[in-house]
């Protein structure tokens, strides 16, 4: 066994899933982390990998994937994580090596036996995959990254492939909040909140938590559409899961199914996510938050 | 300039799906079945480009039960120009739709393939970026903006730390977000009509494709349930409770 792991790394700096995706990987064999080369210091001193690859990794899933294809051939599993960029290259890979993918994996239980999400949570496959190769992808929020310390080798690559498409323009969301993936808590606003979006970051800024909003609250552009929570947006596990005003669509809590506790905050007791929660509160969001913010001033709770 | 569209018939998405208590699948039988919802919002990018006069032909393409008919007559009332059903009762996986879609590009030679990002029934986000492969074509996945020109296509895609555009030569393919559009309904009478449309069928079976499984589902299992918790009566007692549960947090 022997696995290569594409790192996610964003402005050369490494995102909370490598470390997660890594330490899952690691149960499948020893790891070698691919990794932007500006990325390489941080990835070696990552706890589970075994050695880093390091090298100028193409922006495009095209020239990736053939990248990775010319990696591939000593390694038995190749892994990334099941985010944007992961879904993006993983599927074309496994068509370049002539292999079925298994992706969005939320359980490793043997180097071929995995488990996946269906019919957006409402359903869990086990799956078993008998090819020479495994092309995978990993929720980075179903693995809990590895403590420790760690200083593996690095090994410079040169790769030449080329890629027939041009980034011409990316737009960054900017946020202070940790990542919504990963976060240990996430606070998320609907549609009543309407323009007062601000509600849910003052709120989130006093637990340290990700901001999260509706598919509704999106598309009303209230709230930046990579803040989605749900299954056609981020997929979240939380340990804490605070929903304000949210009704709690099905595909809203297809993609809160991973959260250890939810809260919920929301004047109709009968909604969906208020008969779910393990703590409700039955209140107008305008009045009822910022009284949660003063007790939790008064207790002292700053994350 | 031609656009191909694949469209796939899932269980509608409103319908709130069940485990089998055997474990070997879910309950498909009666219910509502229809296009899947990203696939709409494709048809309605290449109806879309039509309109605009950037393209003159709009094949769909399905593969599945004859059934699957349902949701090629969808794509015509839209505004495809003629379908193809690839028909198979087999039950596929991402590698084989993506090969027979390879042979349907092969013969319809189109300048571009539009599909929905993913299934919402596996869930699986493959068949665009593996076609792509297949054929060697640039791809542009969770597309929210599309332009064409100059025998290029100009595409913003949606990504984790916002959105990014990437420009590409033609032939390329764009699987299609949910923000790309606004998909138009189309009434029963608007399909009725789609019927006189040339709709082709070919049997799967006569491609001489492998369309083997690679992978064995051993077991399909619902969710844990969750019980309802308690409801508390104020926000003090409810900012109480959130400072219980930071209590009981280990550090990540």
């Amino acid at each position: 066994m022997a696995v290569l792991v594409l790192a996610d790394a964003d402005l050369g700096r490494l995102t909370p899933a490598t470390a997660r995706i890594v330490a899952g990987a690691a149960e499948l064999g020893p790891v070698d982390l691919l990794v932007d080369a500006a990325a390489a210091e941080e990835a070696r001193s990552l706890a589970g990998v075994h050695r880093v690859l390091a090298a100028a990794l193409p922006a495009t899933a095209d020239a990736l994937a053939q990248l990775l294809a010319v990696l591939a051939e000593p390694y038995t599993h190749i892994v990334a994580a099941a985010n944007a960029s992961g879904r993006d290259v993983i599927p074309r890979l496994a068509a370049l090596l002539d292999i079925q993918p298994v992706t969005d994996i939320t359980a490793i239980l043997g180097p071929t036996r995995f488990e996946r999400p269906i019919y957006a949570g409402n359903a869990t496959e086990t799956v078993s995959d008998g090819q020479a190769k495994h092309v995978l992808s990993l929720r980075a929020s179903a693995f809990a990254a590895t403590v420790g310390e760690n200083s593996a080798v690095v090994s410079n690559i040169s790769p030449e492939v080329a890629s027939a498409t041009e980034v011409i323009a990316e737009v960054r969301t900017q946020s202070e909040r940790p990542e919504l993936s990963t976060a240990q808590i996430v606070v998320s606003g609907g549609i009543p909140l309407g323009d007062r979006f601000a509600l849910v970051e003052d709120l989130a800024g006093k637990l340290g938590a990700a901001v999260g909003a509706t598919r509704a609250l999106v598309d009303a552009g209230h709230a930046p559409n990579d803040l989605q929570v749900g299954q056609t947006g981020k997929i979240v596990a939380p340990d804490l899961y605070v929903g304000l005003g949210i009704s709690g669509a099905l595909q809203h809590l297809a993609g809160i199914q991973g959260a250890k506790a939810i809260f919920a905050i929301n004047t109709d007791a009968e909604a969906p996510l208020m008969k779910i929660a393990d703590v409700a509160l039955v209140a107008d969001l305008f009045e009822a938050v910022p009284a949660v913010i003063a007790e939790l001033d008064r207790l002292g709770i700053k994350r | 300039m031609k656009i191909l569209v694949a469209v796939k018939r899932v269980i509608d998405h409103a319908i709130r799906i069940r485990v089998k208590p055997d474990g070997t699948g879910v309950e498909t039988a009666n219910l509502r079945m229809s296009m899947n919802p990203f696939d709409r919002h494709a048809v309605e990018a290449a109806v879309r480009l039509a309109e605009a006069g950037q393209a003159d032909e709009i094949v769909a393409v399905s593969i599945g039960p004859k059934a699957a008919t349902d949701v090629l007559l969808t794509a015509l009332a839209m505004g495809a120009h003629r379908g193809l059903l690839l028909e198979t009762d087999a039950k596929l996986e991402t590698l084989a739709v993506a090969k027979l879609l390879r042979h349907v590009a092969d013969e319809e030679k189109p300048d571009l393939i539009l599909l929905g990002k993913q299934a919402v029934d596996d869930d699986s986000n493959h068949v665009g970026q593996m076609l792509a492969g297949l054929l060697g074509w640039p791809q542009a996945t969770f597309a929210s903006a599309i332009e064409l020109a100059d025998g290029q296509a100009t595409v913003t895609r949606e990504v984790d730390f916002g959105r990014q555009t990437l420009r590409m030569s033609l032939p390329a393919i764009v699987t299609a977000d949910l923000r790309l559009n606004e998909p138009r309904n189309v009434g029963l009478p608007m399909v009725m009509k789609a019927k006189s449309k040339p709709l082709a069928t070919r049997a799967v079976a006569g491609l001489g494709i492998d369309i083997t499984p690679r992978l064995v589902v051993e077991t399909v299992t619902p969710p844990r349930e969750r019980a309802q918790g308690r409801v508390v009566a104020t926000p003090a007692e409810f900012a109480q409770a959130i400072a219980a549960e930071i209590g009981k947090m280990e550090p990540r």
